[in-house]
């Protein structure tokens, strides 16, 4: 809300420093977002008016404009087109200065002279409005400096009102808080106008829907529409409003001085005159001010004329019918307090947020109804010369009922932590106009609250206008520590910090990536699980991640892209699965997953290889190993295809418990080489992972042993679709407690072993805890292995070398 | 063979060695030519080979001739060998100056640091850490925090909303204030925790827009907790963050409809001590989030009587944080996870 520091001295006599004013803005919550007073940069700017407008013979946007400027006619060439004859406008002429330190010459334009500039009131310091020049009053005399008479050295504050100060939304309402805060009285005069008898005051105000409209107040007069003078201008531009003619300006001028939204219908469009307000009719339609045509619903609300024609959206626009024009003679004004929610969703559904709406919605003064509209025709009366009707006519079926809160001192001080007395409370909330009554025999109040702040209802709401009015600088500074328990990680959060250290070790970096994927890539990744946004961002992009996969190849697509060829990337976070029928929310599980592409370094020893399958399995290993599990067992690969590409997977299990997949896809799009990737769970929640990892969590001790190791090498022929992970398991499970490490170290095929068949070599290593073994037990496991793989998978022994 | 063919052959020898040897690029091919210029079907083993039937005279002349041969092979050898960045296996003169085969360690996402670092300041203070889903339903995001429908404030947050449920009531939460509520609905207070997490909102990720970002609650309820205590404890949790004992606080009115009274926070600029700077707009004070005594009827709604117990709570954006410690200008940069990006921190 931009506001004149001038508009708000009218109504209290402040003569601090602006930087203070601004401060004291600040503390109450009126936040200042902006100090404009750029206007004070102009120097020479004078009121002159347009004689002729003519197209610029070299360029299709600008046109030349003879102007008068009182003691003379010169050219200017513009760029704006609002321009016509007659209207008064500001000049900067040669010599003359405007904001950004710019000081006008005279200059040529695509050939043509230009002598200054016709000013918007952007150029003058006005806020941002550059839609056109700025349109001065017509009946100005010309060559009258525009710094004084648009007063351009004052300040304009731009001020934030958070949603629930609908009173602060105006000139009064600040300058209430600033006079309280300064100490200073607040001056509102109480306004009225005379009336003129001749004129018929009759207006049949039916309220159909008096929950949605608890108070209307109409009044008749007549008009003489026109411009507005001077002063009415300066104060509505200065403020962010055009100026449209005296009457529309004085409905907006009242708005913003007392919060109160205001509409003048054209009386001749009004049949009777009345006002019938009422629901819409489902698909019933209306024209507003701003040329849409609006189709409604039966819970929007309109003002229409005695034979029931829209004539408003109530509260939100103006029908174009019924508005205000040049040869408007009388009008109805309107005045009245429409219920909050119902603004606010028919603002909503209509996609439009005016002014109005956005007090109406906030909630406005229902008892300064009628002053407001007393104001406005005050003011008619003086620049539009009204007549006014002898009487308005009130409908406010309900009578506002004041509301009274009980503060107690004590609870003040509980609260804030003060030691506040009970002046102190008094002196905070009289100035803003809450009535203190002191409770006997106690430090309470019984409290009166103002019909203009809807936001105090409760206790609490009182004390943080105490805090609020006394300053959050009197508070102290205390730390409390909880008596109960001691800060810390619960299992699962180490458990996180402790994979993500790991992975990071191990060469992975952390990514965090936007969660919303396209049908295409959730295509593999328990895309039957997939639920999409209402309103998602982007059309192509409307599912929430089932994976974390889709997202970190995205991720390892912009590196690879951007020259980064070898990339290790992991994330951990949550994945979103359809809720079973019986719940609302989605299903969270939380994920690890990881994506590799490129090449391990190995030059210049030797040659670099590529990032494969297996720096997939230790990765999955180091996971493992920070979460202390022991039981990791890796399937062998099968062929399948996912969105992001095809390739072979293998899963990854945990004792009987899948716990994952590795993968390796080729021909990923982007990317030149094989992409490697893997997802875990890390849900221990009802899941026989969550048992299994606290199994594994209790690890007894085991002391190394300091004897020395026996190690022998063992090479199996076998049937291809025998996996190296099943001999494994066959290997540690008939060697006993003997074996302290088993590892495949060669696999082959060849025409010697034929089709079908392959060689895997182990080196297994023996160790016992208590003695040197001797070759008799080697002999022994050895053949218990041996045997094992022969008997089980059908092997065949070959000579090691 | 004769003296003089020997001569010519180890001479021959010698050049295209040298030549061959300038060629290899790795050292595997280097281990190869060692092979064929010193090994058993060399040059130099046919002159061994060749010296029995020489004279007894041109014997050491020869043999000189030969080790002076497999001396100048073996120092090319070695040369190339220190060229290709690696000192010969016995380990004298192994260059490691070029600092190892570049597989060097990952990093965490900046968020994740930042967001460690405050976990860890919570936990000294004895708080522990609370967790929540990030889809939530209408009362845990807006209803319970004292935002019925249609409340403006709910027009202050452009809610991304799922395809489940009702028209709006499920949606991916907008705060990390949902948190709060689950916490108080399932724990008694006293209650000391902070929520950190992943937060949603209807924004194209662009420069200074995110879809997603981060956010760390803070939720204190106990019987006599005072504004003092909150503004207390984001002080020194301040001065932790910041490192610097001399950080100041700043609590401006605000509004945030789940709190009462609420206050904007802000600290005083590390990095010009307030004095004005680029970082803090010249204003001295870095805004960094907001703050309140938790509102009566949000405790009522998660059946906690207001007249025992109170209490506050704050929060603030991590991404607000790493951007302001690093000059971070660009939002999107958090979730471009380019490597260069990552590897800084």
């Amino acid at each position: 809300m931009r506001l004149p520091l001038s508009w708000v001295r009218e109504f209290t006599p402040l003569d601090h420093p602006v930087t203070e004013i601004v401060s004291a803005l600040n503390q109450l919550g009126l936040e200042v977002e902006q100090i404009d007073n750029h206007g004070a940069e102009v120097v020479g700017v004078k009121t002159v008016r347009v004689l002729s407008v003519a197209p610029h013979p070299d360029a299709d946007r600008l046109v030349l404009v003879d102007i008068d400027t009182g003691s003379g006619a010169t050219q200017v060439v513009c760029g704006a087109s609002n321009l016509v004859a007659g209207m008064v406008v500001p000049h900067a002429g040669i010599g003359a200065q405007v904001p950004g330190g710019l000081t006008l010459a005279s200059r040529k334009i695509r050939g043509q002279v230009s002598e200054g500039m016709l000013c918007s009131a952007l150029e003058l310091g006005l806020g941002d409005d550059a839609r056109g020049i700025l349109e001065l009053d017509p009946n100005s005399d010309l060559g009258i400096d525009v710094k004084e008479m648009l007063n351009l050295d004052d300040v304009i504050l731009d001020i934030a009102i958070t949603p629930n100060r609908p009173d602060a939304m105006c000139v009064i309402g600040v300058a209430r808080e600033l006079a309280a805060f300064f100490g200073e009285p607040l001056l509102v005069s109480k306004p009225s106008f005379s009336v003129d008898r001749a004129l018929d005051s009759s207006l049949d105000v039916t309220i159909e829907e008096s929950a949605r409209c608890p108070r209307y107040y109409g009044h008749r007069a007549s008009v003489t529409v026109g411009p507005s003078p001077a002063w009415l201008r300066e104060r509505l531009v200065k403020a962010g409003l055009r100026s449209i003619n005296n009457v529309v300006d004085v409905t907006n001028y009242v708005l913003l001085e007392r919060n109160q939204p205001l509409h003048a219908f054209d009386a001749a469009n009004l049949a009777g005159p009345g006002v019938i307000v009422r629901l819409a009719k489902d698909g019933e339609r209306i024209t507003t001010l701003d040329g849409v045509e609006r189709v409604l619903e039966n819970s929007d609300l309109l003002i229409c004329d005695s034979n029931s024609n829209p004539q408003a959206l109530a509260g939100i626009m103006g029908g174009s019918v019924g508005q205000v024009t040049d040869v408007t003679t009388e009008i109805v004004l309107e005045a009245a307090y429409f219920e909050r929610m119902g603004i606010a969703r028919s603002s909503k559904r209509q996609k439009v947020r005016t002014e109005s709406s956005a007090r109406f919605e906030r909630g406005i003064d229902p008892e300064g109804v009628v002053d407001s509209a007393t104001r406005a025709l005050e003011l008619l009366v003086q620049v539009a010369g009204a007549r006014v009707a002898t009487n308005g006519v009130d409908k406010y079926p309900e009578a506002y009922a004041e509301k009274r809160i009980t503060l107690r001192t004590d609870q003040v001080n509980r609260l804030l932590g003060t030691e506040l007395v009970p002046d102190d409370i008094d002196k905070a909330l009289t100035p803003i106009e809450i009535q203190l009554k002191p409770i006997k025999k106690s430090h309470d109040f019984e409290c009166t609250v103002p019909s203009f702040r809807p936001d105090l209802a409760r206790e609490v709401d009182l004390i943080e206008e105490v805090a609020r009015l006394i300053g959050f600088s009197r508070i102290g500074r205390t730390v409390p520590r909880p008596q109960n328990q001691v800060g810390g990680l619960s299992a699962r959060q180490s458990a996180r910090r402790a994979v993500a250290d790991a992975l990071v070790g191990a060469g992975f970096s952390e990514a965090i990536t936007v969660p919303f994927v396209s049908e295409a890539a959730l295509v593999g990744f328990e895309n039957d699980k997939a639920v999409a946004l209402r309103n998602s961002l982007s059309a192509e992009e409307p599912f929430l991640r089932t994976s974390l996969i889709p997202g970190l190849i995205d991720a390892l697509r912009l590196n690879y892209s951007r020259g980064m060829k070898t990339a290790r990337l992991f994330e951990l976070g949550a994945v979103f699965h359809a809720p079973t029928s019986d719940q609302l929310l989605p299903n969270e599980p939380e994920r690890i997953g990881g994506v590799l592409v490129g090449r391990v370094a190995r030059r210049p020893v030797e040659d670099d290889r590529t990032l494969d399958g297996f720096d997939a399995a230790d990765a999955v290993r180091v996971v493992a190993d920070a979460l202390g599990i022991k039981a990791l067992e890796i399937s062998s690969s099968s062929s399948r295809s996912a969105g992001a590409g095809s390739g072979s997977w293998s899963e990854v299990k945990v004792g009987a418990t899948s716990w994952g997949w590795i993968a390796v896809l080729n021909k990923v799009s982007g990317f030149d080489d094989p992409v490697v990737i893997f997802e875990l769970t890390l849900d221990n929640q009802g899941d026989q992972l969550g048992d299994q990892l606290e199994i594994e969590s209790a690890r007894p001790y085991l002391a190394p042993s300091s004897y020395p190791p026996s190690t022998i090498d063992l090479a199996f022929e076998l049937n291809e679709d025998i996996s190296a992970g099943t001999v494994l398991a066959t290997l540690r499970h008939s060697s006993g407690a003997l074996l302290e490490s088993v590892e495949l170290f060669d696999e082959y095929r060849s025409d010697n072993l034929g089709a079908g068949r392959k060689s895997l070599a182990f080196s297994l290593r023996f160790r016992a805890s208590d003695r040197t073994l001797t070759d008799q037990e080697v002999g022994a496991v050895r053949s218990a292995c041996v045997n094992a793989v022969i008997d089980t998978l059908g092997a065949t022994l070959r000579g090691v070398e | 063979m004769t003296m003089a063919s020997i001569t010519d052959d180890l001479a021959a020898a010698a050049t295209a060695a040298a030549a061959a040897i300038a060629e290899i690029s790795s050292l595997a091919a280097l281990d190869e030519a060692q092979r064929e210029l010193l090994g058993k079907r060399s040059v130099a083993a046919n002159v061994k080979e060749a010296i029995k039937s020489l004279t007894a005279e041109e014997r050491p002349e020869v043999g000189r001739q030969l080790s002076q041969y497999t001396a100048a092979i073996e120092e090319l050898l070695a040369e190339r060998r220190a060229q290709l960045g690696v000192g010969t296996a016995s380990g004298d003169g192994i260059d490691l100056s070029a600092g190892g085969h570049g597989n060097a360690r990952g990093h965490l996402h900046l968020v994740t640091q930042i967001r460690r670092q405050l976990e860890d300041i919570f936990i000294g203070l004895g708080y522990r850490i609370a967790e929540g889903p990030e889809v939530e339903d209408d009362w845990h995001n807006f209803a319970a925090l004292n935002i019925p429908p249609a409340h403006p404030a709910r027009s202050m947050q452009d809610t991304l909303y799922v395809d489940l449920g009702a028209d709006e009531q499920v949606m991916l939460r907008t705060h990390t204030s949902p948190v709060q509520i689950r916490t108080m609905e399932t724990e008694e207070p006293p209650i000391y925790v902070i929520a950190p997490g992943r937060t949603y909102r209807n924004e194209t990720l662009d420069a200074r827009h995110s879809p997603i970002f981060h956010q760390m609650e803070c939720l204190a309820i106990d019987r006599d907790l005072t504004m003092a205590d909150l503004f207390g404890t984001i002080e020194t949790f301040a001065r932790q963050l910041f490192d610097d004992n001399s950080v100041q606080t700043r609590f401006r009115s605000d509004y945030f409809p789940y709190t009462e009274p609420s206050a904007e926070l802000a600290v005083s600029c590390v990095f010009c001590q307030s004095r004005g700077c680029r970082v803090c707009s010249q204003t001295g004070w870095i805004e960094l989030g907001g703050c309140g005594m938790v509102d009566p009827d949000v405790l009522r709604a998660v059946n906690i009587d207001p007249e025992v117990w109170q209490g506050f709570a704050f929060g603030f954006g991590l991404e607000r944080i790493a951007m302001i410690r690093y000059g971070i200008d660009e939002i999107r940069t958090f979730f471009d996870n380019d490597l260069r990006f990552l590897a800084q921190y």
